[in-house]
């Protein structure tokens, strides 16, 4: 499935802003909120995403058509990696383990705001490294017989 | 407060690594310096012939999104100039490969001259003039 880049940096800016939110008034339930937006994205496309139906239907039709589209698989995984880091700080929070709260967001808002300003997508740029890893891991644990 | 501490570092901070990858993306560097002998690529590490002359060997991935417009800048270039080949390889597929030659990223392209050797480097997708440089250095 392709999709309209613009559309990933519209959302990446819309994410960076509620993570700063998030951070700045240590507000676990906002990162909950924002967590729910990962998962729909990761799990029912980007298309389906509420970031991506605001772009769709109040952005879009303020520009033109993309130049180019953009095969949907490299986002939609990074936003399964934010998924990841919103739900950790979701629990951070949430338990009272402030710190960890605040070093989730913080990566994830990171990631947010490489992607808005520089359209440099981290999340699909740790596909490889987290293959590395979880590769060796598995072929540590097979021993020969 | 400390939030609001830890939120601006990160802004200044992915500032700072967004401006110093926006211009390293994709440029072509010589490998090893300091009379490091550089490594050497057979068509049995590739699973797929050398060009005659060089060969651009780029690492790809299944969640890459530049991947496929270096795909198609190596492709021209390939089809271009006698004597060059273009490798794409699924990194996933070659892990042992991308360990021993530390690929962090996807693409990553390697520019290999006539006997295989890995002449020049590059993380990200390249911009086609670049490519054909590096190519003038390692034909010759």
């Amino acid at each position: 499935m392709q999709v309209d880049p613009r559309g990933q940096r519209f959302a990446a800016a819309v994410t960076t802003v509620i993570l700063l939110a998030v951070l700045v008034n240590g507000n676990g339930v906002l990162l909950a909120a924002q967590a729910l937006v990962f998962a729909m994205a990761t799990f029912f496309g980007l298309r389906f995403a509420p970031y991506g139906l605001v772009y769709r239907l109040l952005v879009r039709p303020r520009l033109g058509p993309p130049g180019e589209l953009e095969d949907a698989g490299p986002p939609r995984f990074a936003q399964g990696v934010g998924l990841a880091f919103t739900l950790v700080g979701t629990v951070g929070y949430g338990s009272g383990i402030t710190w960890l709260g605040i070093g989730a967001t913080a990566f994830a808002l990171g990631a947010a705001f490489l992607n808005a300003v520089f359209g440099f997508c981290l999340g699909c740029e740790m596909y490889v490294l987290i293959r590395r890893i979880t590769a060796k891991i598995r072929s540590d644990r097979e021993v020969p017989a | 407060m400390e939030g609001a501490l830890v939120a601006a570092a990160v802004l200044v901070a992915a500032t700072v690594f967004g401006l110093i990858r926006r211009r390293r993306d994709g440029v072509l560097r010589a490998r090893g310096g300091d009379g490091d002998v550089s490594e050497t690529l057979g068509s049995g590490d590739l699973g797929a012939e050398l060009g005659e002359k060089a060969t651009l060997v780029q690492f790809s991935s299944a969640f890459c999104a530049p991947c496929r417009a270096t795909r198609r800048v190596l492709d021209e270039v390939a089809t271009m100039l006698d004597g060059v080949a273009h490798v794409e390889l699924d990194a996933e597929d070659h892990l042992d490969l991308v360990r021993r030659l530390n690929v962090l990223r996807t693409p990553t392209v390697l520019v290999l001259d006539g006997a295989g050797r890995i002449v020049r480097r590059a993380a990200g997708q390249p911009r086609r003039a670049d490519v054909i440089a590096a190519l003038g250095t390692a034909i010759t």
